[in-house]
């Protein structure tokens, strides 16, 4: 009955025999992409044309870090320069800089980021109590709610010469202005607003499976230590190994709005990261061209961390990565 | 309570401090999160001088409503503010119908072309054209200052859409087999059976692109420049970032220090007008955080 109604692609392939295998089955498909054709033209064509039109179309439109783009030409006949932008980027002074920038912004903010919401949640599943439990995860997911441009106002308040905290310290000095605090303001600032958010993943986790299993290991005198050990992280694990690989895999591309937005003339030195300045030379200095090169060379890090990252897991982890 | 403590005092000394440090932990973090936001309340209500002098005071005669009534005052706040309303909504629900309409057929195990079609959503999570060719393509299709150029490149989110098909693939398979005896096409099937069925995925789902839109403001910074379509968080970037309220704002305060200090204040009471919608709004959706969460953690 069910069979009739919901045809199975693979359904006639047994009783044909091989020769005929692959004709049969793209019969078989057409027939059941005619049969379901409201599948395909109500549910697959929206998304699908949107996908192609604002996802691969400017993914073909990387070309142009390949040429001297001219609007006049477009880009699929504008000038051919191979290489010539990514040379210019790796030759230039700045590159070291803007790659290290990158990079340390973002392990640091790796290195917080990851472990934070993990002992946030271990600690949130020690709270036996439900309603407080739910209060206290009401008032820790608050800041996710809260802009990036508030986010950099507060901290612009906060950081000013004037502000409270130099009021607190008794001093009077410009944070925003050192290229030394940069990083510190953008880490801390992201593990402020983002760790309780992060933290719900693993309270879920935590929550579904593991509270039978505590038990029993208090009965068999375990100690706080070895039941996180092994009752909490195992619960847990698959879902770190995911994190930690996105978010590795992530690296390059760092929340740039609020580096953006927390940018100064003299705290440029640390802050001005890739992001930032494919945005600065495509969109403000028009040097589309250079500028699409440098967002392509920090994308393809990222698949390759990616990569790197997922392997190293999986080798790590007995063959399980994403 | 009494329970509680005789289970507390039977454990060991270590496994004691432990907890007692856990929470002294949770604690701080609480109160981390808090004290910042607190103040940023009771210094929008202080006058900017007293503010500056000596900090926060609880002397009530030194507080005032003048950065609220300042604020109200501007209309591009206003204006902000209902374009971001109908921004963060538009855009919602175009992404979550969008995302559901992709979801359906990914969810169903007999659906021909789902490794390709899956493929082709994926791909695009690692990898994109950036900046520049986005910019460039928004610009040939003539979108730039037009609202859909704020509503239509993001519509697309993968993440989203893997995780309404992992909900979609956890409810019984019976659901449509029933109804498809009873003759429901697909389409009916999806607006009738569907929909009510995955409330709590819509809902996360509506919150979080109507969150991400309310809060961004680079697409808007690049694409529009008309003023009249500016989004909230574009006017109040121009006073928390760049330090210079709307004119409007501060037409008849007199000297350039007055005018600062007012500045400073005009910084508290923005905050606090342009966060306060999220944060009545996000706790009443908080029962349905955890299931959204868990439904796209699902590997598959």
């Amino acid at each position: 009955m069910t069979k009739n109604i919901l045809p199975n692609a693979n359904e006639s392939e047994t009783i044909l025999p091989k020769i005929n295998k692959k004709k049969s089955k793209m019969h078989s498909n057409l027939k059941y992409i005619k049969k379901n054709y409201q599948l395909y033209l109500f549910f697959t064509l929206p998304p699908l044309l949107l996908l192609i039109i604002f996802k691969y179309i400017p993914m073909g439109g990387v070309l142009i870090a390949f040429e001297d783009y001219s609007a006049i030409l477009g880009t699929l006949h504008s000038h051919w320069v191979g290489l010539k932008h990514f040379e210019r980027f790796l030759a230039s002074p700045d590159f070291m800089n803007l790659l290290m920038n990158t990079l340390k912004v973002s392990l640091y903010g790796l290195l917080w980021g990851f472990p934070l919401p993990i002992i946030l949640a271990l600690l949130l599943s020690r709270i036996k109590s439900e309603g407080i439990k739910k209060k206290i995860q009401l008032i820790l997911y608050a800041p996710n709610f809260i802009s990036v441009i508030v986010i950099s106002g507060m901290i612009i308040i906060f950081l000013s010469p004037i502000g409270p905290v130099n009021q607190f310290l008794g001093t009077a000095t410009n944070f925003m202005a050192m290229p030394s605090s940069f990083r510190t303001i953008y880490v801390a600032s992201s593990v402020w607003q983002a760790t309780g958010w992060a933290s719900i993943i693993y309270t879920a986790a935590l929550s579904g499976a593991s509270q039978e299993l505590t038990e029993a290991a208090v009965i068999d005198g375990a100690n706080i230590f070895q039941q996180i050990l092994n009752v909490d992280l195992p619960a847990i694990k698959p879902i770190m190994v995911i994190q930690f690989i996105l978010s590795a895999g992530n690296i390059m591309s760092v929340g740039f709005e609020k580096a953006l937005a927390l940018q100064t003339d003299l705290n440029l030195p640390t802050s001005e990261i890739l992001p930032t300045y494919v945005y600065k030379m495509g969109l403000l200095n028009g040097d589309y061209s250079f500028s699409t090169a440098v967002g392509l060379f920090n994308s393809v890090i990222n698949i390759v961390l990616l990569i790197v990252v997922n392997s190293i897991v999986k080798k790590l982890n007995e063959g399980e990565g994403i | 309570m009494n329970m509680k403590m005789k289970k507390f005092k039977k454990l060991s000394f270590s496994d004691k401090s432990i907890t007692i440090s856990g929470y002294v932990g949770v604690a701080l973090f609480v109160l981390a999160i808090i004290i910042p936001l607190i103040y940023i309340v009771i210094a929008s209500f202080m006058d900017p001088i007293t503010l500056n002098n000596q900090g926060i005071t609880f002397d009530f005669s030194k507080w005032s409503m003048e950065g609220y009534t300042r604020v109200f005052q501007d209309d591009m706040i206003l204006r902000g503010f209902f374009n971001s309303v109908f921004y963060s909504t538009a855009y919602a629900v175009i992404s979550v119908g969008i995302t559901l309409l992709a979801a359906y057929p990914l969810s169903r195990p007999d659906f021909v072309g789902k490794k390709i079609i899956t493929t082709l959503y994926i791909i695009t999570m690692f990898f994109g054209g950036g900046l520049m060719p986005t910019y460039l393509l928004v610009d040939n299709l003539k979108l730039i200052n037009t609202v859909w150029a704020i509503l239509l490149p993001g519509a697309i989110n993968v993440w989203n859409i893997i995780l309404a098909r992992t909900y979609f693939q956890s409810l019984p398979k019976e659901l449509r087999e029933a109804s498809a005896i009873d003759g429901a096409s697909d389409i009916t099937h999806f607006f009738k059976i569907m929909i009510p069925v995955c409330k709590p995925i819509i809902a996360v789902l509506l919150l979080y692109q109507f969150v991400a839109q309310w809060n961004s403001y680079f697409d808007a910074m690049i694409y529009l420049d008309d003023a009249k379509l500016q989004p909230l968080q574009l006017v109040i970037r121009s006073i928390l970032i760049q330090n210079t309220p709307r004119p409007g704002m501060i037409a008849d305060v007199q000297s350039a220090a007055a005018m600062a200090k007012m500045a400073q204040l005009l910084k508290y009471s923005t905050i606090v007008v342009s966060s306060l919608p999220l944060l009545v709004m996000y706790p009443f959706f908080q029962k349905y955080f955890d299931k959204g969460i868990m439904a796209g953690s699902v590997k598959g």
